[in-house]
């Protein structure tokens, strides 16, 4: 186990928080996991890994055979940093408990965009650290390629305990891929994970998320974002695949003038899947724009697709969508858009709509010569497809292909 | 190609349970454009919508022979790949789905990069090709789009549900031009192998599309059937109420 560096007062809050239940999301008896796992050694050559563990990581963009096009990749598989290298200078990768040892400053960004007492998870992760990754872009870099960061559960009933920090200096540039995945044998484990992000003045992180998790695991994510003056923030969130239990509700908090945020989620819950899934903005500096863009489809499984945006600030504006399909079996999409304005001048919208596949569409289709199936394949590519602007093209490449590999299960 | 394209007989059609066309005959020969004229809910669109196969237009009675085939048991889809192609008048958004994956789908693979390439620059649609397709398109744009669709697809007989509804005089010109394409009209009468069965409500299209037989559709019945410019002129004159007068 390591122990990072934290103060008696974030320890005592912790304390205090640990039997607090989180606002959305069932709640998750913490102590059937276990809190430990066995120290895994370090991999300086990724092709060394178990080649279940590569096959899964693969499945969430995580490429470990070839990673020449990727900045830099880190690797945590249970509670150990497995491998973390930069191949740009620039760009610093390391887990999180290297970078506590190493910066002293570190402290300073440690529980300052997530609350450690927001419930008995984040608590959880104060009390049971368990590494994390750490990655920050040097003021005025760009990335060429994306950092990759793997968070890898292959021990049965652990609770894999996570906090990330990720920062991008003023006037840098950084794209970021995670994949978070599991062993395929369906065993029953639970991910909490912390990821603190801040975007400097004038910065920018696009951040790709793809969950592949299985059907006996908990996922309880707690994310923070803390955005500068003329900073961007893209996050881009891909769920396909069956998973237990998860629920994230991810907020970014635009304390700068002009910055811009956008969420956007890609949601199929599969029978069996429960996912309550949301983000929130709030908009405190003047010009801050946002957009908040959910598509969920249930073949079974239940979603709740949340958004808020808040309005706090002069001439904000922000959209949010959320979409439902209803594709087949007893699944239910509740779709809850909120917004809040708090001053004249700003400008919020909203559009939400859920139901299933319209007739009169796929028989559009099937009038230039597809199929039913063939037509209801084209509606359900289209409906997930959102389109991600300032997002590397090997990214948005990563992430229609694991929606096209995923589609066959959709049908 | 057989002579004749596509026969109706007898034909009557229901629509969730109420019946709107009534023994319909048409005879449309391989290379002929034939034109429907009538007010508006008399049953033109119905009529094309039932020889595509749309399942709402359900047949009562009568036949529908397309190249030797019967349809009436046949799905939109085999339809179309028998060589049938409609451009509707007010087609659906599908979100997400881009006019350019709809152009895609239409040609099916037969025609290559550079014959999709031309069609989006002959219907003008190049600004249009990586939008939604129908999303936000103006009545033009619906048009152009839906012909750029059936000139990929290359249907045998086209159905083309008002196609002047909505466009503008810059843009009807254009639209008339990629009909007569679409129709082979500049191939000699005898090499036409096309056919064209043309709704028009005010018979503008017919300044740019020569037509070979009219029919005037009222209360589900053709009344009336002739040369297209001269039913057209009577319409012009006066009013469909001539054509009751007509037949009463």
């Amino acid at each position: 186990m390591h122990i990072l560096k934290s103060d008696k007062e974030k320890t005592e809050k912790a304390r205090s928080a640990e039997r607090k239940q989180a606002r959305f999301g069932e709640d998750i008896e913490l102590g059937k996991y276990a809190y430990e796992a066995e120290e895994l050694p370090y991999q300086s050559d990724l092709s060394a890994l178990p080649g279940e563990a590569k096959q899964q990581m693969l499945q969430t963009g995580v490429t470990v055979d070839d990673v020449s096009q990727r900045s830099g990749t880190i690797i945590q598989m249970d509670h150990s940093v497995v491998h973390s290298l930069s191949t740009q200078a620039d760009i610093e990768v390391m887990s999180t408990t290297k970078a506590l040892e190493k910066y002293d400053w570190l402290a300073d960004y440690y529980w300052k965009a997530v609350s450690v007492d927001a419930d008995k998870y984040t608590a959880h992760v104060e009390l049971n650290p368990g590494n994390g990754y750490f990655i920050r872009a040097l003021p005025g870099s760009k990335s060429t390629f994306p950092v990759q960061a793997c968070l890898y559960i292959g021990k049965k009933n652990l609770a894999q305990s996570v906090h990330n920090i990720i920062i991008a200096e003023e006037g840098s540039e950084l794209h970021i891929i995670t994949g978070c995945t599991t062993s395929p044998r369906e065993e029953p484990a639970m991910h909490l994970g912390v990821s603190e992000f801040y975007v400097k003045k004038g910065a920018k992180i696009s951040f790709t998320m793809i969950h592949n998790w299985s059907p006996e695991v908990a996922v309880r994510p707690r994310t923070g974002v803390i955005i500068e003056d003329g900073g961007i923030y893209l996050s881009n969130y891909v769920i396909m695949k069956p998973v237990k239990s998860l629920q994230a509700n991810p907020i970014a908090r635009c304390v700068g003038e002009n910055t811009i945020t956008r969420f956007n989620s890609i949601i199929v819950a599969p029978p069996g899947s429960n996912m309550d899934l949301g983000s929130q903005v709030i908009l405190n500096g003047r010009g801050s724009r946002t957009e908040i863009i959910s598509r969920a489809i249930t073949t079974g499984g239940n979603i709740v697709a949340r958004g808020y945006i808040e309005g706090n600030a002069p001439e904000v504006k922000g959209h949010l969508e959320c979409r439902g399909l209803i594709m087949k079996g007893q699944g239910r999409i509740h779709a809850i858009p909120e917004l809040m304005g708090n001053l004249e001048g700003i400008d919020l919208s909203h559009e939400a709509a859920v139901g299933k596949i319209a007739e009169e569409e796929v028989e559009y289709l099937m009038m230039r010569g597809l199929t039913r199936d063939e037509a209801t394949a084209t509606i359900v590519r289209g409906f997930l497809r959102v389109d991600i602007e300032g997002l590397p093209e090997e990214l948005n490449q990563q992430i229609k292909n694991t929606i096209e590999a995923a589609e066959k299960d959709l049908m | 190609m057989p002579e004749t394209m596509l026969e109706i007989k007898e034909l009557s059609v229901e629509v969730d349970g109420r019946p709107i066309l009534h023994d319909i005959n048409l005879n449309i020969k391989a290379g002929e454009t034939h034109v429907l004229f009538g007010p508006n809910g008399n049953g033109k669109t119905t009529l094309l919508m039932t020889i595509m196969g749309a399942p709402r237009y359900q047949v009562t009675k009568g036949s529908i022979v397309f190249k030797g085939h019967e349809l009436v048991n046949l799905p939109m889809d085999e339809r179309a790949r028998l060589g049938i192609g409609m451009s509707m008048q007010r087609p659906p958004v599908v979100r997400g789905v881009k006019t350019r994956d709809m152009v895609n789908a239409c040609a099916r693979g037969r025609d290559t990069d550079e014959e999709l390439a031309r069609i989006v620059q002959d219907t003008n649609l190049s600004e249009l090709i990586e939008r939604d397709i129908n999303y936000g398109f103006s009545g033009g744009e619906i048009k152009r789009s839906e012909l750029a669709q059936l000139l990929a697809q290359k249907p045998d007989l086209v159905l083309l549900d008002e196609p002047e509804s909505g466009v503008d005089l810059v843009n009807i010109a254009l639209i008339g031009h990629l009909i007569n394409e679409l129709l082979q009209k500049k191939h000699p009468i005898r090499e036409r192998m096309r056919s064209g069965l043309i709704i028009t409500h005010t018979g503008h299209i017919l300044e740019y599309v020569d037509g070979r037989t009219g029919y005037v559709l009222l209360g589900g019945t053709i009344i009336c059937e002739g040369d297209p410019h001269e039913i057209l002129k009577t319409i012009v004159k006066k009013g469909y109420e001539e054509c009751r007068r007509c037949i009463s």
